[in-house]
């Protein structure tokens, strides 16, 4: 490790001494369940190289655009939309909440039972181990679900740059005029921090960049329908999850590599798993860096995942935005209505989620579906079990998966799942 | 040909030896806290041409006896439909897990059940809680069998329930009484397990809680039916993977 990188986290306030630890830990996990896998796509070693340096060259160049003048955004949502934070001069980061951190800490601050994300985000912040969130100049928190609702308020107490975005519940005219002032808002508080007027032509350059990184990640899930799969579950996971890192031009075309690669793995039969292996779609919530415990456990079973029904997957990515407007307002207009379709389990009701399942599940030509619940993610495990009775009513195998970021259950999980499998073979 | 099924469950490991399908040789012994060097001592003079394991050890014998593995979720679901024509569900109480597994007609497994992470409502609470109350596990349910009220036990945690046990033998309340209680417990959780996967045809009640007298006619209390007892209730995984070596040839 570079003593530059040091002398980076210390002026960023890291502890160096857990977030040593912590990288350490992530390494590991790293080699054990990536660096395991047999027959990867040779383009998948970028990503291994943005992982090798997520915490180093990423925060550096983070670094690098603050002091040339940009801002740096963070969140914990696929609602926070990133083309006004690009429009604005700034650059949009997800938060670090995929890993158990400081918990004896956290729990001083949040109650035991609250789910293992939001726990992570205080752990990463009370830790001192999260750049990004030091990086950021501000950080989004959003009315999601209670819990997050909630926390943001306790957080409010340890950061001192916290944004509170509000999000509709319903599918709604209301609804939609809620998430449009909002974003009207979050515009204004952009410009505010940078500066920097949103005008036109820079919102619809934004839209263009994102839309890009959408379309090419789209690309990459519809390469997935192919048997021989070309690419593993895990592989597939890691690009959704670097998505909400990288810098969107060099990730975009990153992806069309590896997707070309894709293409001609898939010309020659070649797949990450052989021709036949069960395939199993991820439903629930979203897959936060490290947290690659369930993935890992259904591929080491031999079967593979062929798609992630998650906001960290299509919840997130599905839908470009319309930049065919001229005006602010007419892109701000396209803004809103491409975010207001995400299927996110806060909205009552929500069938649009249980139609996109049902849809996934034949385009990827699924044998099963996995459904992941955080443990104590109420908007999920609730929508969990009505969405196993419309899966079974149409006698697609379904198991309900309810876990949290500890290692105690990985041998119960893995005979279920394994079980689960053989019901598929 | 000779076929064999080793079942290495938490607290036992079970080896059954098939010949023709008919069951030519089976064994138990403690796992213990070297399960290897048990399944080896187990398995030294059998003679078999393929074996499978399964149970919670299964994976740790592949790597050591280079064997194919099955959950015990299906070698349960073999060896039952093999002892009973029209099982539908399978319920499985063994040392640390508990199961409820669904069948169709066909036999295939069609939806199951297990608990999570800990061993609430298992053989280990059983067998914890008896000793707490000064009986062996045979005793326990027979014991339990001669209560006569209906004493709630709330918790489901074993380390909770044993403090709840301990408070009620300290108002003096007769420990039969507390262990039909710990009995109840046991049998709420197992069905409501079972109904989550829905109960249709027979049921077969198997794995080592099964030889418990009390445990079985609550659930069939419960239930209100009968409820099938293999006579080997612990045997069924093991039997299970020993009709799977047979199969794949």
């Amino acid at each position: 490790m570079s003593d530059d990188y040091r002398n980076m986290w210390k002026d960023l306030g890291l502890d160096l001494k857990s977030h040593d630890m912590l990288l350490e830990i992530l390494g590991k996990a790293y080699q054990d369940i990536y660096m395991a896998q047999k027959d990867r796509p040779e383009q998948m070693s970028y990503f291994d190289f943005v992982m090798s340096e997520v915490h180093g060259l990423r925060i550096k160049e983070l670094m690098d655009e603050k002091a040339a003048g940009r801002k740096i955004i963070g969140s914990y949502c696929v609602f926070v939309p990133e083309e006004i934070a690009l429009a604005g001069n700034a650059t949009l980061v997800g938060l670090c909440s995929g890993a158990d951190f400081a918990m004896e800490e956290v729990e001083r601050l949040l109650p035991r039972n609250t789910c293992a994300l939001i726990k992570s985000t205080f752990g990463f912040k009370l830790g001192k181990v999260c750049p990004y969130l030091e990086a950021s100049d501000m950080i989004v928190g959003e009315n999601t679900c209670d819990g997050k609702k909630k926390a943001y308020e306790s957080l409010n107490d340890i950061v001192s740059n916290l944004y509170v975005m509000d999000i509709p519940q319903m599918k709604t005219d209301p609804g939609r005029s809620l998430l449009k002032a909002e974003y009207y808002r979050f515009k204004e508080a952009v410009e505010n921090l940078s500066g920097v007027k949103i005008d036109a032509a820079g919102l619809k350059k934004s839209i263009e960049i994102v839309n890009n990184k959408r379309k090419a990640i789209h690309r990459l899930y519809s390469l997935r329908k192919a048997d021989p799969v070309p690419i593993s579950g895990l592989d597939a996971l890691l690009v959704n999850q670097v998505f909400f890192y990288d810098n969107p031009v060099r990730f975009t075309e990153s992806v069309n590599k590896i997707c070309d690669e894709l293409e001609s793995r898939i010309e020659k039969r070649t797949g990450a798993f052989p021709e036949g292996a069960p395939r199993i779609l991820m439903s629930g919530c979203p897959m936060a860096v490290p947290n690659w415990k369930l993935p890992w456990i259904i591929e080491t079973t031999g079967a593979v995942i062929v798609g992630e029904e998650s906001c960290v997957g299509e919840r997130g990515a599905r839908n470009l935005t319309d930049d065919s407007g001229s005006t602010v307002e007419e892109l701000m207009e396209a803004v809103v209505d491409r975010y207001f379709n995400i299927d996110c389990a806060i909205f009552t009701p929500n069938p649009d989620r249980f139609n996109h399942i049902i849809q996934m599940y034949k385009e990827y030509r699924v044998d099963g579906v996995i459904h992941f619940g955080l443990q104590f993610c109420q908007p999920y495990l609730m929508e969990a079990i009505p969405v196993e009775k419309a899966l079974e009513s149409k006698n697609i195998p379904v198991l309900r998966i309810e876990t949290d970021y500890s290692m105690e259950d990985v041998g119960q999980l893995k005979t279920r799942v394994e079980a689960f499998v053989e019901i598929l073979k | 040909m000779y076929c064999a099924g080793i079942d290495i469950g938490s607290r036992t490991i079970e080896l059954v030896v098939l010949k023709n399908r008919e069951i030519v040789e089976k064994r138990q012994v403690d796992t213990g806290f070297d399960p290897m060097t048990r399944a080896r001592e187990l398995l030294d003079g059998v003679e078999y041409e393929r074996i499978f394991a399964t149970g919670y050890g299964r994976n740790l014998f592949e790597i050591t006896f280079d064997a194919p593995t099955i959950t015990e979720i299906k070698a349960y679901g073999v060896g039952a439909g093999s002892l009973f024509q029209k099982v539908g569900t399978i319920l499985d109480i063994g040392g640390q897990d508990t199961k409820a597994i669904a069948l169709n007609n066909d036999g295939k497994i069609t939806k199951f059940e297990m608990n999570d992470r800990c061993a609430a409502g298992t053989g280990k609470f059983l067998e914890i809680m008896s000793r707490t109350l000064g009986y062996t596990i045979d005793q326990f349910g027979a014991e339990a069998l001669k209560a006569t009220k209906n004493l709630q036990i709330n918790s489901m945690c074993t380390v909770f329930a044993e403090s709840e046990v301990t408070s009620l033998v300290a108002k003096g309340e007769d420990p039969k009484e507390i262990a039909l209680g710990l009995h109840r417990s046991v049998v709420r959780r197992a069905v409501g397990m079972l109904k989550r996967v829905s109960v249709g045809n027979d049921i077969v009640f198997a794995g080592g809680v099964a030889k418990n007298p009390c445990i079985r006619r609550l659930l069939e209390e419960t239930l209100k039916r009968q409820v099938l007892v293999p006579e080997d209730p612990q045997m069924i995984g093991a039997l299970g993977a020993a009709l799977l070596a047979g199969e794949n040839k």
